[in-house]
């Protein structure tokens, strides 16, 4: 029974990190028909930065800041390049992935092949008492930060103007700019937030799955799946394909070790057979 | 471009690519057999991305699949290596039809994203299934048959299989079979309400590209005869899409002049640094912005603009 209740809380600590990379990663697919493949790359610079910055300051609150605003300033520049793309989907797509490798390549070259792990604060270490079994506070720590990001993105989604535009963005992005809004303002803004998320979620993925040199596709792949369950541009769709994704994920290991991807993607390539556009995903 | 000025231009290169153990050292006879044998895998995945207009990031993959299946029964099983390659071309035709149900529905960015999650499905199992696989180590060991093991010989196999191999491809997108695939491609709709069975048709698309990767898979295991996850991995998937974007998407020779352009540029770069996937990235960059529509796609576009202003 605490065997169960102990994996279920795993499954929700990576949900919760799952989403944080996938909310930004469904946002800028739905509203720029972007599929940026450089995300896990961003997941892993904002976790190295924050890695850096952390065991450089001594501070786990400075390096979170600066891994989000690094990978933030690194979307700004993706996407001035992507503008080059003249909105042809597969050449961004293709210039994304060529951005993954560049990014992918400079991190080795800094970093190195080896693992890092982000430095927790003190009052995040050790384990408390949940239901009667000791877990780790830092996933629940994990687990907190993602429900309240999750509020926040909600909040500003459907009750601030900007979440408007971007929703309306989303349908139609046409009219929107029609009717004198500069849309790509509002492009810009929600790439960098996307951005950010990945870089935070890198920061706080960093201290309990660890900095390694390929585990930008690991989670990148997890992202997609998300995504494709979800439905393309769904914020509710990127929490229910986390947490899809993650108990899957979670149970797979434990249950059949050898086929854990097959437990994700298979349910996956099943949803997608009857519904292509994923949960909550619209047609276009 | 005439049908005779095309004849001698095939013809050239044919003889060309016939003179290479001659004039070449041993080292640069075995980078031309690697050449070809991704020249094989790019034009596979032209078939999707030029004709079908599904760009796939899962050739690597199924590419992948059949070396395993030549490594894993060659060295492992210790069966025959002509049966363990007519079994690898088999379990990647399968694989192939596997995604290929599940993938064709889908067109544009999904699709790419669809065939990248199931190549990912791949790259999982070769990693976690280390009893057949051997996981990270993967499997090593002599595959060639006896009389392939000089080198030119090999070479020349390579080369009789790549020219039979490509006339096929060429066959079939030249055939009304593959006329109906261009048609999807500029609109499905049209060509349902045609009467075609566009579904069907991309399927044996597909599985066609998909043997096709699997025979240049096939011919890597007897290369290389190694196979590690890495060589099932996204960026062998990359790797090949990349050398049939920059050959020209939809030109089918151009994997060839993709492939060598990659090849001879990967060797030059590594012989003096070793941030060769660096070197690809900014690579994709460039192509993405400067020439999105290939090498051959460039020249004949040019062609068509000196056409017209005579």
């Amino acid at each position: 029974m605490s065997f169960t209740l102990f994996q279920i809380l795993n499954g929700l600590t990576f949900a919760a990190l799952l989403f944080l990379v996938a909310s930004g990663f469904t946002l800028i697919f739905g509203l720029m028909r972007i599929v940026n493949l450089a995300h896990g790359a961003m997941y892993l610079m904002g976790g190295y930065v924050a890695y850096a910055v952390a065991t450089q300051f001594d501070s786990f609150v400075l390096g979170l800041v600066a891994g989000a605003v690094a990978t933030a300033l690194m979307g700004l520049v993706e996407q001035s390049l992507l503008r080059f793309a003249n909105g042809v989907e597969l050449r961004q797509v293709l210039m994304t992935l060529g951005l993954a490798l560049i990014i992918d390549d400079s991190a080795l070259v800094i970093f190195g092949g080896d693992t890092f792990s982000m430095p927790t604060p003190d009052i995040l270490k050790g384990p408390l008492e949940v239901f009667g079994m000791a877990y780790p506070r830092y996933r629940l720590f994990v687990l907190l930060v993602g429900i309240i990001i999750f509020i926040l993105l909600w909040l500003l989604m459907n009750r601030s103007r900007l979440g408007a535009l971007i929703r309306a963005g989303v349908d139609d992005a046409e009219t929107v700019e029609a009717l004198g809004v500069n849309i790509r303002k509002v492009f810009i803004f929600t790439f960098m937030l996307g951005m950010a998320l990945a870089g935070i979620a890198g920061a706080l993925g960093g201290a309990f799955l660890s900095l390694y040199p390929s585990a930008d596709s690991e989670i990148l792949v997890y992202s997609l799946a998300v995504v494709i369950i979800g439905g393309r541009g769904s914020l509710g769709g990127a929490a229910v394909g986390s947490l899809t994704v993650s108990m899957l994920s979670t149970f797979g290991q434990v249950w059949f070790p050898e086929l854990s991807y097959f437990v994700i993607f298979g349910p996956m390539a099943l949803l997608l057979a009857f519904r292509p556009t994923g949960l909550f995903g619209r047609p276009q | 471009m005439n049908m005779t000025h095309q004849k001698v231009w095939t013809v050239c290169t044919i003889v060309l690519l016939a003179l290479i153990p001659f004039a070449l050292s041993g080292y640069q006879t075995s980078l031309a057999t690697l050449m070809l044998i991704y020249a094989l895998l790019a034009m596979s995945i032209d078939i999707m991305a030029g004709y079908t207009g599904r760009t796939p990031l899962c050739h690597g993959a199924i590419f992948g699949v059949a070396t395993y299946v030549v490594m894993y029964y060659v060295t492992s099983a210790g069966g025959n290596p002509w049966v363990g390659m007519l079994l690898g071309i088999g379990l990647a035709a399968l694989v192939s039809l596997v995604f290929a149900l599940l993938a064709v529905r889908t067109s544009g960015v999904y699709f790419l994203l669809l065939t990248l999650a199931l190549g990912m499905v791949i790259w999982g199992v070769c990693q976690r299934w280390t009893s057949v696989t051997g996981g990270e180590n993967g499997l090593r060991g002599a595959v060639r048959p006896d009389w392939l093991v000089d080198p030119s010989r090999f070479y020349y196999f390579v080369l009789a299989v790549g020219l039979v191999a490509t006339l096929i491809m060429w066959r079939f997108v030249q055939s009304p079979f593959g006329l109906s695939l261009k048609g999807i491609r500029e609109s499905e709709s049209r060509m349902k309400s045609l009467g075609y069975h566009s579904t069907r048709h991309l399927i044996i698309g597909f599985v066609f590209s998909g043997v096709m990767a699997g025979v240049a898979g096939v011919l890597y295991a007897l290369f290389n005869s190694f196979v590690s996850p890495s060589s099932v991995a996204l960026a062998q998937s990359v790797k090949g899409l990349l050398m049939a974007i920059i050959g020209g998407v939809g030109t089918l020779f151009g994997g060839v002049v993709g492939a060598a352009v990659i090849i001879i540029l990967e060797n030059v770069v590594s012989s003096f640094t070793e941030r060769w996937s660096m070197v690809l990235g900014v690579l994709f960059v460039l192509t993405m912005i400067f020439a999105p529509e290939g090498i051959v796609g460039k020249l004949r576009s040019i062609k068509w603009s000196r056409k017209g202003s005579k």
